[in-house]
């Protein structure tokens, strides 16, 4: 909401004329500025100018020559001008010879088409007032020749762009800013006179569910949708140019002057928040305005702004006694706006239903001015001076009558509201003390009344009562308080209209008093606490001891975007950022492939990324999509960074069976690596392996990538990948139970096993272990050797066995026997022979 | 019959004289003589020595056993280094330089967002939370209506959601992980509840479609807008350091009243020692939880109070790594990573991965 320091100051004199404190004011009660700024710039040079006179160029068919008078008294000085709408006895923005623009372009005397100009006459462009270049900006009658322009149109002002919060409906008009800004708040509050009027009394002639006044019917079929409808008459109005005030008022917060009717309703719902829309009466078929949804045969609709809008039934709709009129609340239609030749307006005043207003502007994707407000709730009390405020300024402003009897149809009367409010409450939620006076201190500047219950006085009726006094305050009927203050006091506060939508409950009054007193006049010392009931999840502790690991094992963590394309992945996105990435992803390590090519593509080789996130899957029928936690590594380049002792190896398929066992053995315990890859992953090239969980269920994979899987350059090296699931409530671990340490010492034996190619170690392995009991402590494979001495299909291992006993010192027969017992059992089950 | 003593220190002069061998030793054949000499299986000295063990009386066996096999393992060794030695007969010839650098290690580290969603948790765990989480893919309930937002007010927009095929959203905020907890536990409750979050944001420097959110919840009997005050200023003391200020901005969530807006004011150090404050900083949204809220979660809200707080540590990352671009963060490029992997390293910094390319 961009708003006028001077409009502002206007309303409430009381508010300092320091921008910089008014900001401050505003956002420590929640309505922070975004930007303050000159309502305009660089125009100090510009001044009011007179046109006496305009002739024809001699030598140019597009120029003219201008007689201008830019001083009082002064000769009438030459200028040059190519703008289409220059006339005599026109005002104009001028910039005399030594002026610069607010472009920084410096005016000289120049001859165009050998005739001397002296200064320049300026469009609204050039002065950086507004979009129109097609000619010069024309300014209003009255204003004084030599004036400085930035005086003359009241721009010497400073404009606030209020961040204003969607429960505040009532910060979009300069009253509801001027009341938080002003420090008497709603006392100091008055509308600013309207020049050239006397005044106005309106008789509001109601009716339920239809009213008729002045030749205008009102209808509302609708009620739901809309409570009050007010439609104002003005005759004979002669539609033109805005006065000056009205156009410096609306330049000042960035509107654009359109002509003195939609200028007054602009102005006043800048003023007041209460958008008004005035229709073309003779336009309007019988004098009639029915509130309505769409017939059936009514789909489409012609806006204001051309645009041909889709109704559905839903969507509320102004019509005439035949056809839709304008779209409730959004936007008008083109066939009844006020143009040049409208004689008799119909001013609507209404108040609309903020969800309705919601989803008809969603479905049509249109947001106006007046949706913005109808949708955070306008002032049902402010309707009446609202339309009376609209109805004089045209009336001043555009000549004709306004006839005093407005056809005024309320099917749902409002009725303020009032909500009890505990001091002992207001205490315990703040933490310091309140009492019941210092409580209405703080809210009646905001325009609450506030009365004790169990005094028995009425609260003030006030349903036609005025939110602000107008020209001359009247003086506000002091709400009583006790000078005692009893603990337990309630008050009674009436919520003025401005405020009903968001004050409702005696909870949005403790907002407002703690709002009112200030926040920073809390204090912040800590107090005692009590623990929670609530256990840290688990899930927590297990992936930080994998980051732990896999940071450990030199890997850094990458966040990628769970936004993925379709393919390899189930849950889609309705509404997707981008339609290329519309899904969520199922597997993390496509997404951190996609990190190792952009690495290789930023020249490094050596990549190694690890990722905690959320695999997602389609849920069961009707089921949401079933969420799990997972982690996933990639490696690629060499094993260690480079050193001047050489070894530079890469990865390979044994550091990420490695990497997988220590994985797994964290996050899966009693699960295991066995070779193969599980069905799913088509990343995987053939080595690769399944993670199991202790049931032997598939948890995860790991290996290598197919080369195919990644777009590389020629000199990546091979890519490797794991990526395991995260048991969503991890299991407790068991302790480790300590195993007494042996005091004898353990004999170690090597045994040297040639073997088939295809007998699998974890085959021999197993067998060692059985038949080498009960002595063997440990076995490992420290060598393996294909080549000479090897026949072809065959390989050599090296096995060490380490025996160890708790009873007695193992003897070289012992450890023979065993021996013997492991060569024979192979010999016999396998095809295996010891190597020489 | 060799006593106990005698054994021992007959392998002391074992050693002794072996490892004056091996380092003495000019190539690898001096060596094996050596190891074939002391280890070997059947002639091998400390395997004679090992060999009496049967002799000895029960307690003195392992006791020799133990120096025996202790000297076997350093002859191993010592055999090893000499062979490496040897090796290299350059360094033999040259001497060895000690400046060169020491053989690194990869450094690994955890994400710069998640270190700071760390140092958070750090914080509250020293204030007493707890840790929650919940769904990423929720419904209107939880992520709106529970919360006190009627899916038909203009704040429900604010945060323009993500919706997804199959029915339910993407939670466009950690909040909905506050009714969920009071839904299974009884109050008192103190949690966080750290994860990633959903908005229809484009990426921009500051807006990313998919973020880090934390959570914070307290519900107990008699909390107070001051307990709120002062907690989040105790947070942002050991998170920004005691000279740090807060200021809370009334402001506008649907599920908690009074509502702020949190800002903090750190002490800055310049480098000519100077100390000042820096702007205000906005970091959070936070407030009183909405009676509403404790009432659609169960719980009684004429009885118990509380507050909520949410903030978003990529932000807290950006101000304090002074990081330009949200984009970085989910760029995963290693040479950005490596900044925020752990301290340097005195003996010889490990190369750059990015100097790598080509280099096959």
């Amino acid at each position: 909401m961009k708003v006028s320091l001077s409009w502002l100051r206007a309303i409430a004199p009381d508010i300092p004329d320091d921008v910089e404190a008014v900001a401050d004011t505003l956002a420590a009660r929640g309505a922070p500025v975004e930007s303050i700024e000159p309502v305009a710039q660089g125009l100090d040079d510009i001044v009011v100018a007179r046109v006496e006179a305009v002739e024809e160029h001699p030598n140019a068919d597009r120029l003219r020559l201008c007689r201008v008078v830019a001083e009082p008294g002064e000769e009438p000085r030459q200028v040059v001008c190519g703008a289409p709408n220059v006339v005599a006895g026109g005002l104009y923005p001028f910039a005399p010879v030594g002026a610069t623009l607010p472009g920084g372009m410096q005016i000289g005397e120049v001859k165009l088409r050998g005739e001397r100009s002296r200064g320049m006459l300026c469009s609204a462009h050039e002065l950086t007032l507004g979009p129109d270049e097609s000619g010069l900006m024309t300014l209003p009658d009255g204003l004084e020749v030599g004036a400085r322009l930035i005086d003359a149109l009241g721009l010497a002002d400073r404009r606030l762009d209020v961040e204003v919060t969607a429960n505040r409906g009532d910060l979009l008009g300069h009253v509801g800013v001027a009341r938080e800004a002003s420090p008497g708040g709603q006392a100091s509050l008055t509308f600013p006179a309207i020049p050239d009027s006397p005044g106005l009394d309106l008789d509001l002639v109601r009716g339920e569910r239809e009213a008729s006044a002045s030749g205008a019917t009102i209808r509302i079929e609708a009620p739901e949708l809309c409570a009050r409808y007010l439609g104002g008459v003005i005759r004979d109005v002669e539609v033109g140019p805005s006065p000056a005030w009205l156009q410096a008022r609306l330049r000042s917060v960035g509107a654009r002057p359109i002509n003195n009717v939609v200028d007054a309703t602009n102005y006043v719902m800048l003023e007041t928040g209460q958008p008004l829309h005035a229709f073309d009466l003779a336009t309007l078929a019988d004098g009639t305005i029915v509130v309505r949804t769409p017939a059936a045969d009514e789909e489409r609709f012609v806006t204001l702004d051309g645009g041909e809008r889709s109704l559905d039934p839903s969507m509320l709709l102004i019509c005439d006694a035949r056809a839709p009129v304008a779209i409730a609340g959004v936007m008008g239609g083109r066939d009844s706006e006020v143009t040049g030749t409208t004689t008799d307006v119909l001013l609507e005043c209404a108040l609309f239903d903020p969800a309705s207003i919601r989803s008809t502007r969603r479905a049509l994707d249109l947001s106006t001015d007046a949706s913005y407000r109808f949708e955070r709730g306008v002032d049902p009390e402010g309707m009446d001076t609202a339309l009376r405020r609209a109805c004089e300024i045209i009336r001043a402003t555009a000549g004709g009558r306004v006839e005093p009897a407005v056809a005024d149809c309320r099917p749902r009367p409002w009725s303020p509201e009032t909500v009890e409010l505990r001091v002992g409450r207001v205490s315990s939620v703040l933490g310091v003390p309140f009492t019941s006076e210092r409580v209405t201190e703080l809210l009646e500047p905001l325009g609450f009344g506030c009365d004790f219950v169990d005094d028995g006085s009425e609260v003030e009726a006030a349903s036609d009562a005025e939110a602000v006094p107008e020209a001359t305050a009247r003086p506000e009927s002091a709400a009583t308080t006790d000078s005692e203050d009893p603990a337990g006091a309630t008050l009674r506060v009436r919520v003025p209209g401005w405020r009903s939508y968001d004050v409702t409950r005696e909870v949005d009054l403790i907002e407002e008093v703690a709002r009112a007193h200030g926040y920073d006049a809390f204090p912040e010392e800590l107090g005692a606490y009590r623990p929670g009931t609530v256990p840290d999840h688990p899930l927590f502790r297990l992936e930080d001891q994998v980051r732990d690991l896999l940071v450990a094992e030199g890997v850094l963590e990458a966040q990628t975007p769970a936004f993925v394309p379709a393919e390899g992945a189930e849950v889609r996105v309705l509404n997707p950022v981008s339609t290329e990435q519309d899904h969520l992803r199922r597997d993390l390590l496509p997404s951190l492939l996609g990190r190792v090519e952009h690495n290789w593509a930023r020249g490094t080789r050596d990549v190694r990324l690890f990722e905690v996130g959320t695999s997602f899957r389609s849920g069961h029928e009707g089921e949401p999509p079933r969420e799990e936690p997972r982690v996933a590594v990639a490696l690629t380049g060499r094993r260690r960074p480079r050193h001047w002792s050489g070894d530079g190896a890469c990865y390979d398929l044994w550091d990420v069976k490695a990497l997988a066992g220590s994985l797994g053995g964290l996050v899966w315990p009693g699960g295991s690596v066995r070779p193969g890859a599980p069905d799913a992953p088509d990343l995987a090239a053939p080595e690769a392996f399944t993670l199991l969980d202790g049931e032997g269920e598939t948890v995860g994979w790991a290996g290598r990538l197919r080369d195919d899987a990644l777009d590389g350059p020629p000199w990546a090296d091979p890519v490797f990948g794991v990526e395991v699931a995260l048991p969503p409530v991890p299991a407790e671990r068991e302790p480790v139970e300590y195993r007494p340490l042996p005091e004898l010492p353990g004999v170690d034996r090597d045994l040297a096993l040639v073997v088939p190619a295809s007998l699998e170690a974890a085959t021999l392995l197993d067998a060692i272990r059985a038949a080498a009991a009960p002595h063997l402590d440990r076995v490992s494979i420290f060598d393996q050797y294909t080549g000479e001495g090897v026949e072809r299909g065959r390989r050599s291992l090296a096995f060490r066995l380490r025996f160890q006993s708790f009873e007695r010192t193992l003897t070289d027969e012992d450890v023979d026997e065993a021996i013997r017992r492991v060569v024979e059992t192979l010999e016999r089950d396998f095809d295996v022979e010891p190597r020489g | 019959m060799s006593s106990q003593d005698d054994l021992i220190e007959e392998l002391e002069t074992l050693e002794r004289d072996a490892l004056a061998r091996v380092e003495a030793a000019g190539g690898d054949e001096e060596l094996e003589a050596v190891r074939i000499e002391m280890l070997g299986r059947r002639e091998g000295r400390v395997s004679a020595v090992l060999r009496q063990l049967g002799s000895l009386p029960g307690e003195a066996r392992p006791v020799v056993g133990a120096a025996a096999n202790r000297v076997k393992e350093a002859l191993q060794d010592a055999l090893e280094r000499r062979a490496d030695e040897l090796a290299s007969t350059d360094e033999e010839e040259t001497g060895r330089d000690l400046t060169m650098p020491g053989r690194p290690r990869w450094r690994g580290g955890r994400h710069p967002v998640q270190q700071v969603m760390d140092e958070i948790w750090e914080i509250f765990q020293g204030l007493g939370f707890t840790r929650a989480r919940g769904p990423e893919a929720d419904d209107e309930w939880y992520n709106f209506v529970a919360l006190n937002t009627p899916l038909d007010h203009p704040a429900a927009d604010e945060q323009d959601t993500l919706y997804l095929e199959e029915g339910g959203l993407l939670r466009s905020h950690t909040s909905p992980v506050q009714i969920r907890t009071m839904e299974r536990h009884d109050p008192p409750v103190r949690i966080i509840a750290p994860g990633w979050v959903y908005r229809r944001d484009t990426y921009d420097a500051t807006h990313t479609p998919v973020f880090l959110q934390v959570e914070g919840l307290v519900v107990d009997e008699g909390v107070t807008f001051v307990d709120f005050k002062a907690t989040l200023a105790e947070f942002a003391r050991r998170m920004w350091g005691p000279g740090t200020r807060i200021r809370l901005r009334p402001s506008f969530f649907p599920f908690t009243e009074p509502s702020a807006e949190v800002d903090v004011k750190r002490m800055i150090t310049h480098t000519d020692g100077t100390r000042a404050e820096s702007d205000w900083l906005e970091i959070m949204g936070a407030g009183m939880v909405d009676p509403a809220v404790l009432d659609n979660a169960g719980y009684d809200s004429e009885r118990y109070t509380g507050f909520a707080f949410g903030m978003g540590p990529a932000r807290i990352a950006m101000l304090k790594y002074g990081v330009p671009d949200l984009r970085l963060f989910f760029d995963s490029d290693v040479r950005f990573l490596e900044q925020f992997a752990g301290p340097g390293d005195h003996a010889g910094r490990p190369e750059g991965s990015g100097a790598g390319g080509g280099g096959r």
